[in-house]
């Protein structure tokens, strides 16, 4: 086979090697944007991890019924 | 600081965080070094200019492996050790090794067009491969369909140990069987036989797709401790809230 017919076979793989390298950059960058504003979210109402948390929790609970 | 320190999320995400923008630094260098030796190596007495897609073929095949390897270790952490991060570790690893193994099916098949006349042959490295692949995909199905993380991680342990099998399968295949594919030509007894010009920017571009690995694999597990923190929340939320 000819070179510039391996030319096309080697911008593809370096295309679907580039494809996958991207989309896992992606996938990592926006769950990670996805995680942190579901946190934040629930840090401004007021809900936080652990006991002083659930407590504080419990209270504007409480306060609100 | 011990290792086992490490096991405390909280912890761990301190350090991912400090670490992870250095590593991507890294490895934008490393890629940036490999891609230009790749460019510059030349082209195989037999392969041709082809021989620059094994610059991507060679690290998908080792980090598919490696990631089943980081796997089937954490898999132990969940059944025996019980570790905080080892089912974190195997959930985050899972997507990015069916990727690397996507990547090297997919390089080795365009390789393969235009050297072996085929897209796709049924041979013993090829199809091992493969079933790795399709392991891979069993297991990040497992993570989806079960929501509970540690009912989910044992029953995705199991899948892991019992897949491991074909780890040494793949490796082995070449030489149990008679195949298509080539021998081992890097990871042998004795020296490589691959020549110093081929072979140099190869282990580079293995060592950055390596670092870019070990970013992924962190920032993975950063975001993975993020979503149980959610669900911590939102569970804690529910109950308040009834």
């Amino acid at each position: 086979m000819e070179d510039g017919n391996h030319l096309l076979f080697i911008v593809a793989a370096y295309g679907a090697a580039g494809g996958v390298v991207a989309a896992l950059i992606a996938w990592v960058m926006l769950d990670y944007r996805t995680q942190s504003a579901k946190l934040a979210q629930f840090e401004s109402k007021g809900i936080v991890r652990g006991i002083a948390g659930q407590a504080a929790a419990i209270r504007e609970a409480s306060k609100d019924a | 600081m011990a290792i086992v320190d490490l096991a405390n999320p909280s912890r761990f995400l301190k350090i991912a965080n400090s670490v992870i923008p250095w590593l991507g630094g890294l490895t934008v260098f490393a890629f940036a070094f490999g891609i230009s030796q790749a460019i510059l190596a030349p082209d195989d007495y037999q392969q041709g200019a082809t021989v620059k897609i094994m610059f991507l073929h060679v690290p998908g095949a080792w980090l598919g492996m490696l990631a089943w390897g980081i796997m089937s270790i954490s898999a132990l952490g969940t059944l025996v050790w019980r570790h905080p991060l080892a089912d974190v570790t195997a959930k985050a690893a899972a997507p990015i090794g069916a990727a690397f193994t996507f990547m090297c099916l997919v390089t080795g098949s365009l390789w393969g067009r235009p050297m072996w006349g085929t897209y796709w042959v049924w041979d013993a490295r090829l199809t091992s491969v493969l079933v790795l692949f399709l392991l891979y995909l069993g297991v990040i199905a497992v993570w989806r369909t079960v929501e509970e993380p540690s009912r989910a991680a044992r029953a995705v342990a199991i899948l892991t140990l019992v897949g491991a099998v074909d780890l040494p399968i793949i490796k082995f295949s070449v030489d149990w069987w008679n195949t298509l594919h080539q021998g081992a030509s890097v990871f042998r007894r004795g020296a490589p036989t691959i020549d110093p010009s081929i072979l140099v920017p190869l282990l580079i571009m293995t060592g950055a797709f390596t670092l870019l690995f070990i970013t992924l694999l962190l920032a993975a597990m950063r975001n993975e401790i993020l979503r149980r923190r959610v669900r911590t929340l939102r569970l804690m939320q529910a109950s308040v809230a009834g």
